[in-house]
């Protein structure tokens, strides 16, 4: 699925195959492939967690992933960014959301990886709801605007 | 005039539903939003969210105009 500007779309409502979006960042210049995976875990605060809802605001997380990988790439010296975060139910153990880049060198690779997960989990509009094994779920909402220093703010 | 209004995650629970159509048009997206939490009193403080207009983030002090689709943007919780 693309967005209209003809990017792929961070936010899938499908499983990703990560074989293939880790294939699209392999290129000949690039020594370092960083990957981020974050994985649906069974517990949250001491709760039992059976699984999560991710629901998204699809134009914005878009328009704010672009930025992002702007100022990643902006601000180390990398090659690729791909990134994806899904929506919809997922279980104990799914890919909830993706982060991969490539670099000439490790270190430039690894610190744009990290940022990124954290600027994605801080800035952008994606929110989950957690379904507990001892009662009823509830949406989290924990990140503030501008969230933590690391990340930055998102300007459209 | 109108404007949709767009919610998210526990902010369209409270409300009992995703979006609502507000014919009363305030002149701000700061007063929409008065408007819409004495409504639904949705238990976060202005200063926890952010509002869009049309799909961009904008400031509260923002005007709205006929046919503007407002999200009101919760604190996230994604990755």
């Amino acid at each position: 699925m693309n967005s209209p500007a003809g990017q792929p779309a961070f936010i899938s409502a499908a499983k990703f195959d990560t074989l293939d979006l880790r294939a699209a960042l392999v290129q000949s210049g690039a020594g370092a492939v960083v990957v981020f995976e974050g994985v649906v875990r069974d517990h949250h605060a001491g709760r039992a967690v059976v699984g999560l809802e991710y629901s998204a605001f699809e134009p914005l997380a878009q328009s704010g992933w672009l930025q992002l990988c702007d100022r990643a790439t902006r601000e180390h010296e990398i090659s690729r960014v791909v990134g994806r975060h899904r929506v919809g139910a997922l279980e104990i153990g799914d890919c909830a959301v993706w982060v991969g880049v490539a670099a000439a060198h490790r270190s430039a690779a690894f610190a744009a990886c990290e940022w990124l997960i954290a600027a994605i989990k801080a800035e952008l509009p994606v929110w989950k709801f957690e379904r507990y094994a001892d009662g009823p779920g509830a949406w989290r909402h924990e990140a503030s605007p501008g969230g933590p220093a690391a990340a930055p703010t998102m300007q459209v | 005039m109108s404007v949709r209004v767009l919610y998210f995650a526990r902010m369209a629970e409270v409300a009992g539903r995703a979006q609502e159509t507000i014919a009363a048009v305030p002149a701000t997206a700061a007063e929409l939003h008065a408007l819409l939490d004495k409504a639904h009193d949705f238990g976060f403080d202005r200063g926890a969210l952010r509002v869009a207009v049309n799909d961009k983030l904008v400031d509260w002090d923002a005007p709205l105009r006929d046919g503007d689709e407002v999200a009101l943007i919760p604190p996230v919780s994604g990755g």
